[in-house]
C-alpha cells in the first residue's frame, strides 16, 4: 500500500482509533450471516456484552421474519448470505488519478461545483496528505464540545458514552420494527451519534463533519440523536455526489428523541447510484427512520431523494408528548428505472399535537413513484391536527404516480386535511418557457423547482442550492 | 424584409390547416391577421415561433435573412421573435418576475450582453411595469397562477416590452378582455411600435384594431391569406362579415 493511500485511510478511519483501526484493513468476513458472524462483528468491535445482546436477540428475531411486501416496488431477490457484513472501511477500487474516474461521475462533480480533493476522496483517488476539511472538522469538534455536544461516530459513542446509547437504542425503532430495521440492529456497522445537552443551541449545522466520517459508515448505518429538554439541533445528512457503492443493499436505522421542549431538524439529501438509465444496477435503499417527540418538542424531516434504484423509506414522528410537533417535507424523484416507495407516519398520541406533510413526488423516464402515508390519531390525541399535501409531477407518459393516503383517527375532536395533486409538465408549459428564450432543459428545471419550492426553502440555505442542482442532474434527460 | 414566409403548409395531428400561406412584413410595420374561426390565424402564429405540435411540411419563412423554420424555438426567441399567447401557461413556484429575469438573460447573453443581475432587473421592469399597470404584488406572483384573463394578457405584452423583441407575434391577444383591458394591452403595444421593429396582430375582431392601427390587413380564409388591404379592408369586414369574403371566393371559382 503506497503512503498517500495510507494517510487517507488512516484519516478516513480517525473516528475509528479507539476501537480496530490496525486491524481493519485486512479485515473482511466471507460472504453469510449466522450468529458466529454476528459474535465476530461485536467483538472485533470490542463493544460491550450489552450491545452484543442487542444484536444477537435482533438477529434471532431477524431469522423469523419476512421481507416486507406490501410496497408498490419490484425488487428483485436478495441473497442475505451472499454479502460480507463486515468490511470496514470499505475498499474502493484505488484509483491513481481523477482520469480513471467515470467520466459520467467527473462530470456531475464538475456541475455540482465540488472541490477537487473532495472529488479524489470520494472517487477513491489517493490524495495528497493534506486535506483541509479534516482540520476543519477537528476546530468545529472543539467547539461542539465546550457546550457539551457530543458529535462521533456511533462506534466512539458506544466506548465512550455507553449510558446514552443503551438508554436510546432502540427505544423510537424497537429491535423487532420490521425486517430491515432488524437486520440493521444485528449487524450495523456504524453511523453517527449527537447528544445535544439540556437548553444548549447547537450553533451550526452538523454536516461537514459527517460528510468525510459518512464514506466509512457501510451498508447498515446506524444514527442516533438524542436532543436534551429545549435543546435545538439541525442535521444534515447526506453526500451530494453521486457514490457509486459495491453494496447493493443499504439498510439503515435513524432514531431521533426529542426530549421535552427540544426541537430536531433532520435534513437528507440522497444520491446514491441510482443504475443506468437501462435500469441495471443501483442501491437498494431501505431505510427506517423515526423521531419521538416529547412535550412541546419538535421534529422535522425534510427530504430530497434523487438517487437509488429503489427506495423505501417513511421516516416519521411518533408524536407522544403534548403540543409536540412533527414535519415533513419531501422531494422524490425518480428517472429511468427508478422505484421510490415513500412517505411518513405522524402517529399522533398527545393532545393538541400537530403534523404538516408536503410531499412532491417526480417521475421521468421508466420511474415509478410512490407516495405512502398515514396518519394515525390516538383516542387521548384531543385537539390534534393534521395537514398533508402530496403533489406529484410527472415528466413524459411512460412514469408513474401513486398515492395511498392511510388514515386512522380515534378522537372526534381532531382535525385532518389531505391534499393531493397529479400534474404533468406539459408540452406547452415547456413551449412557453422555449418561446421566452430558455432552453427547454432550463425550462424543466424551472418547473420543477417552482414545483418543489415548498420542500427546498425547508432546508438550509446551502443545501438547498445543491439540492437544485442535484435534482436537474437526475431529470437530465428526461425530455427530449 | 424581416419576414418572408412562401408557399408555408403547416399540419396539425395531421390535418392540414395552413395550404400555402405567403407573406411578407418590413420592420416598422403593424400587420394584422384576420379570419374566421378555423381559418388558421393562431397556427401561423404558432408555426412560426416553433410550436412542436405545429409540422410545417412545405415552404419556407425567412426571419432577418436566416431560415427561421431551421432554428429551435429557444434560437427564435432570442433572435428577436416574440410570441404573445393566446392562453399564456402558468408556472407555479415561479416568481413572475424571477422567470422574466431568467428570459431577458437568456436573450441578452445570445445577443453577447452582460447578464443583469437583480438590481439592475428590477430597475428595467420598474419603468416597463408601469406602462402596462403591473404592480410590484404581481410581479412576485406565480408566472400566470391565478391570474385574470386581462392580466395574464397585460402580462404577455409586459414581457414583450422587457424583451424587446424585433418582431412580435400577437396572438389574440383581444380574446377575453372586457374594454379597459383592451386599452390597457392596446396602449402598451402602441407604446412598442417603433421603426426597427415589426408587429403582427392576429385577431378574430375589428375592435381591437381600432385602438392598434394597422398598416396591412390580411384576411385568412382556409389556411390562405385571400384578401390583403390597409387598415379600411378591417372595417369592411366589420360591416360585411366573413362571409361575404367567402361568398365573393366561391362566386370567383364559380
Amino acid at each position: 500500500m503506497s503512503t498517500s493511500t495510507e494517510t487517507i485511510e488512516q484519516l478516513a478511519s480517525r473516528e475509528y482509533k479507539y476501537g480496530f483501526e490496525t486491524k481493519l484493513e485486512t479485515d473482511t468476513f466471507p460472504p453469510g450471516l449466522d450468529e458466529q458472524v454476528v459474535r465476530m462483528l461485536s467483538a472485533i468491535k470490542e463493544e460491550p456484552e450489552w450491545l452484543l445482546e442487542f444484536r444477537l436477540k435482533s438477529f434471532r428475531a431477524w431469522l423469523q421474519m419476512k421481507e416486507p411486501a406490501w410496497h408498490n416496488l419490484k425488487i428483485q431477490p436478495i441473497d442475505y448470505q451472499a454479502a460480507s457484513y463486515y468490511s470496514a472501511p470499505k475498499k474502493k477500487p484505488e484509483l491513481k488519478s481523477m482520469d480513471e474516474v467515470d467520466p459520467e461521475v467527473r462530470r456531475t462533480f464538475e456541475r455540482l461545483g465540488i472541490p477537487l480533493e473532495e472529488q479524489k476522496l470520494l472517487s477513491g483517488v489517493a490524495v495528497d496528505a493534506v486535506f483541509d476539511s479534516v482540520s476543519v472538522a477537528t476546530t468545529f469538534r472543539a467547539k461542539l464540545l465546550e457546550l457539551g455536544i457530543i458529535f462521533c461516530s456511533f462506534s466512539e459513542a458506544v466506548k465512550h458514552h455507553p449510558e446514552l446509547v443503551k438508554k436510546h437504542l432502540g427505544s423510537v425503532v424497537p429491535y423487532t420494527d420490521n425486517f430491515y430495521a432488524t437486520l440493521n440492529s444485528a449487524v450495523f456497522s456504524d453511523g453517527s451519534f449527537v447528544y445535544v445537552p439540556k437548553g444548549v443551541r447547537c450553533p451550526m449545522e452538523l454536516s461537514t463533519y459527517f460528510r468525510i466520517n459518512a464514506k466509512n459508515t457501510g451498508q447498515f448505518e446506524r444514527t442516533l440523536i438524542v436532543a436534551d429538554e429545549g435543546s435545538y439541533v439541525s442535521y444534515l445528512e447526506g453526500c451530494t455526489a453521486p457514490m457509486r457503492d459495491e453494496h447493493q443493499l443499504h439498510a439503515a436505522v435513524v432514531e431521533l428523541v426529542a426530549l421535552d421542549h427540544a426541537t430536531i431538524k433532520y435534513s437528507t439529501i440522497q444520491n446514491w447510484y441510482p443504475g443506468d438509465a437501462q435500469g441495471k444496477g443501483g442501491i437498494y435503499n431501505f431505510v427506517t427512520k423515526r423521531g419521538r417527540a416529547d412535550k412541546h418538542s419538535k421534529i422535522t424531516w425534510t427530504q430530497v431523494e434523487t438517487g437509488s434504484a429503489i427506495t423505501w423509506k417513511y421516516p416519521s414522528c411518533i408524536l407522544q408528548g403534548d403540543y409536540s410537533v412533527g414535519e415533513f417535507y419531501s422531494v422524490a424523484t425518480t428517472n429511468n428505472w427508478q422505484q421510490a416507495d415513500t412517505g411518513t407516519k405522524m402517529i399522533h398520541l398527545g393532545k393538541h399535537s400537530r403534523s404538516t406533510i408536503v410531499s412532491k413526488g417526480i417521475s421521468a423516464g421508466h420511474g415509478q413513484n410512490t407516495y405512502r402515508g398515514a396518519v394515525k390519531i390516538a383516542r387521548n390525541a384531543a385537539g390534534a391536527r393534521n395537514y398533508s399535501q402530496c403533489d406529484s409531477l410527472l415528466i413524459g407518459d411512460k412514469c408513474g404516480a401513486h398515492t395511498f393516503p392511510y388514515l386512522e383517527i380515534k378522537n372526534s375532536t381532531a382535525r385532518v386535511e389531505h391534499e393531493a395533486s397529479t400534474s404533468k409538465i406539459g408540452e406547452d408549459q415547456i413551449f412557453y418557457c422555449r418561446q421566452r428564450g430558455l432552453s427547454s432543459e432550463d425550462a424543466v428545471n424551472m418547473i420543477v423547482s417552482g414545483f418543489c419550492k415548498e420542500v427546498f426553502r425547508e432546508l438550509p440555505m446551502e443545501f438547498a442550492v445543491e439540492a437544485q442542482k442535484l435534482l436537474s442532474i437526475s431529470l437530465e434527460g428526461s425530455v427530449g | 424584409m424581416l419576414l418572408d414566409v412562401r408557399d408555408l403548409r403547416v399540419s396539425v395531428e395531421d390535418k392540414e390547416i395552413l395550404q400555402g400561406l405567403s407573406l411578407a412584413v418590413n420592420t416598422g410595420e403593424v400587420h394584422a391577421i384576420m379570419g374566421p374561426n378555423g381559418s388558421g390565424k393562431s397556427t401561423l402564429a404558432r408555426a412560426l415561433a416553433g410550436h412542436p405540435a405545429y409540422a410545417v411540411t412545405a415552404g419556407t419563412a425567412t426571419y432577418d435573412g436566416k431560415d427561421l423554420l431551421a432554428m429551435s424555438p429557444e434560437d427564435r426567441a432570442r433572435e428577436g421573435l416574440f410570441m404573445a399567447f393566446q392562453y399564456p401557461v402558468e408556472i407555479p413556484g415561479i416568481n413572475n418576475a424571477y422567470f422574466l429575469k431568467a428570459a431577458l438573460n437568456a436573450v441578452r447573453k445570445h445577443r453577447g450582453q452582460e447578464e443583469l443581475d437583480a438590481v439592475e432587473f428590477m430597475a428595467l421592469v420598474k419603468e416597463k411595469a408601469k406602462l402596462l399597470d403591473i404592480d410590484r404584488e404581481m410581479l412576485g406572483r406565480s408566472v400566470n397562477e391565478g391570474f385574470s384573463g386581462g392580466e395574464k394578457k397585460r402580462n404577455e405584452i409586459f414581457q414583450m416590452a422587457v424583451l424587446e423583441p424585433r418582431l412580435a407575434l400577437l396572438d389574440e391577444t383581444d380574446s377575453g378582455l372586457d374594454i379597459d383591458a383592451l386599452k390597457i394591452v392596446a396602449n402598451g403595444v402602441n407604446a412598442l411600435r417603433r421603426p426597427d421593429r415589426a408587429i403582427v396582430v392576429v385577431t378574430h375582431y375589428q375592435r381591437l384594431l381600432n385602438y392598434i392601427v394597422p398598416d396591412f390587413v390580411h384576411v385568412l380564409s382556409q389556411g390562405r391569406i385571400v384578401r390583403s388591404g390597409g387598415k379600411e379592408l378591417a372595417h369592411e369586414l366589420e360591416a360585411k362579415g366573413y362571409g361575404w369574403i367567402d361568398a365573393e371566393l366561391a362566386g370567383a371559382k364559380a
